[in-house]
């Protein structure tokens, strides 16, 4: 039984914030989808401070061993999610984590108080692949704007803040320190990189919005690389992922450190997913050992 | 009507050529009779990923036919080899595995539903597309609905499916009429040539149109349809990586703005509903 900032779950494995629509899922899947929940935490898709309808299409792509996707964060707003989605939320039988984001650090804290004030809402994950409007800076690639915004939202909230680390950077394992030093409670990583492809048949860029992000298990040895950095530089729980798809994938995550592990793309390939790694890891005694025995290599 | 909750196992049972296309059928014995309209998503068990990491992600497959089967249903579908994962889909062995997730998305509501007046049906398909008419004109004819069935093809190439519109016998059933491109067969020129000749008829606004095929023709039903005061209800594809709801891949603009998500609100929607059809790469 994992204990994770002060929450017991029941298996390591969550969902990658962005990968999975519970509600949605719940529609076409029934009730079943809640007698065998895969995954032991939820982590929701990213809230704003006002709605947003998403980017253009084409928003999706695929690639060798993954795909690359520019969605655009669509979501209802904090006030259509808490008046909608997290009674929606509250249903599923495991904690639930609600990942925010906002361009300005009042707006950001606005988000924090209004989620971390409800009682369905185990812990907050902060979104800081996003522009600060004032300074132009992406948070999460600059370890003083990480640690600025975490100083004025740890005061607001006791739940666990879980930072959110972007992959597209020189040295991720600054902005963990940084994100210990501001107050957050653990780290989860990586976000998707970001990546380009071309339509072979136009010659022009595949998505509309002309990049996007990478995931997926071509971003695997990438993601166990920076999570080993991160672990190494911030003493805080990490959760891990990256293109992680069966047990022994996760198995490496936490041979290399990670307290959980997420599964986000391969639940698109399959929706039960989460329990088939958390049994895999569960039933394959043998997997941590070769997982570390391979890191050991090194 | 909800989906088994995650992906199976299905079995081949058979992959067969269809003048340009193939027809595969699976047996599933655990999942129920899909709607006509909806989809599944298909990853071949072994030997996806096979052309340099791709196919990576599952493809989203309309069903053309099913029926019961001797330990739980058949599903048919009609494909083409337009990429890496249909590619490997068409070459298919009986006895290989797939995995099945699904059947997802709404299906066609039938014609009283969308119009309590509608005498009855005009199926237009067109190309691959003429996939999830078969299986509505099917249900259609078993329970007497009127209808016509409008289905068109680029070239000789480009074309199959005929033998899932079959009666009781090997003949094509007699309220289907065909054209080409290229004339290879019946009218040549477009099949909205042939629907826009029915909608100029007296009785065409008691109809609904049923839709599916590339998206310049599904527009050209559209607005044909918009045109004569036809309601029309259109099977629509787009890229998806899951077919339930997770990855918001498949966005298609909403005539008031913002998105559907096509494998979830869809991939059926009513004409009226739409801005226009969304080209898709």
């Amino acid at each position: 039984m994992p204990d994770f900032c002060g929450i017991e779950l029941a298996h390591p494995v969550i969902n990658a914030s962005g990968t999975y629509d519970a509600i949605a899922a719940r529609r076409v899947y029934g009730d079943a989808l809640l007698e065998d929940f895969p995954f032991s935490a939820f982590v929701s898709k990213t809230i704003t401070p006002e709605s947003r309808t998403g980017n253009e299409p084409r928003r999706i792509w695929e690639t060798p061993g993954g795909m690359i996707n520019s969605i655009g964060l669509p979501n209802k707003g904090l006030e259509g999610f808490l008046a909608d989605d997290l009674p929606q939320l509250a249903e599923l039988p495991v904690p639930l984590i609600v990942s925010v984001m906002a361009t300005g650090r009042q707006e950001f804290a606005r988000l924090v108080e209004a989620v971390g004030r409800r009682e369905e809402v185990a812990a907050i994950e902060l979104n800081v692949s996003c522009p600060n409007v004032h300074s132009g800076l992406i948070v999460g690639e600059q370890p003083s704007e990480t640690e600025a915004l975490l100083d004025i939202l740890r005061p607001l909230t006791e739940k666990p803040l879980i930072v959110k680390l972007t992959p597209n950077v020189a040295d991720p394992a600054a902005v963990a320190a940084a994100a210990e030093q501001g107050g957050a409670d653990a780290v989860s990583l990586i976000n998707t990189l970001k990546a380009s492809a071309i339509d072979p048949a136009s010659g022009a860029p595949a998505l509309a919005a002309g990049h996007g992000g990478l995931s997926g298990p071509a971003v695997r040895p990438i993601a166990l690389q920076q999570l080993r950095a991160v672990v190494a530089a911030a003493a805080l729980p990490a959760i891990g992922m990256g293109g992680i798809c069966n047990g022994a994938d996760a198995a490496e995550f936490l041979a290399a450190g990670a307290a959980l592990v997420a599964v986000g793309t391969e639940n698109f390939r399959d929706p039960r997913a989460g329990a088939r790694v958390a049994a895999e890891l569960g039933s394959a005694g043998s997997s941590r050992p070769a997982a570390a025995a391979v890191l050991d290599l090194e | 009507m909800t989906a088994p909750f995650g992906r199976r196992l299905c079995e081949v049972s058979e992959n067969r050529a269809s003048d340009g296309y193939r027809v595969f059928s699976l047996l599933d014995r655990d999942g129920p009779e899909p709607l006509p309209g909806q989809f599944y998503m298909l990853a071949v068990e072994q030997r996806w990923e096979e052309r340099g990491g791709r196919p990576f992600l599952p493809r989203a497959i309309s069903v053309a036919d099913s029926g019961p089967a001797a330990s739980g249903v058949r599903l048919d579908f009609l494909v083409e080899g337009v990429g890496p994962g249909t590619d490997r889909l068409c070459a298919l062995d009986p006895g290989e595995r797939v995995w099945v997730n699904g059947p997802l998305g709404n299906a066609f509501r039938e014609p009283r539903e969308v119009n309590p007046g509608a005498a009855g049906a005009i199926l237009v398909g067109g190309g691959i597309g003429i996939a999830p008419l078969a299986l509505l004109r099917r249900g259609f004819a078993e329970r007497g609905v009127p209808l016509r069935v409008l289905l068109g093809f680029r070239n000789r190439e480009h074309s199959g499916g005929l033998e899932l519109f079959c009666g009781a016998g090997a003949e094509l059933c007699p309220e289907v009429r065909l054209a080409s491109e290229d004339g290879h067969v019946g009218h040549q020129g477009h099949v909205t040539d042939l629907l826009a000749a029915m909608l100029a008829g007296d009785d065409a606004e008691s109809a609904v149109v049923y839709s599916c095929g590339p998206p310049a023709m599904l527009e050209a039903v559209r607005i044909l349809c918009a045109e004569r005061g036809v309601p029309s209800e259109l099977a629509l594809e787009s890229p998806m990586a899951c077919g339930f709801g997770a990855c918001f891949g498949c966005a298609v603009p909403k005539p008031e703005g913002g998105y559907l998500r096509l494998c979830v609100d869809g991939p059926v929607i009513a004409g009226e509903n739409l801005a226009a059809v969304p080209v898709h790469a």
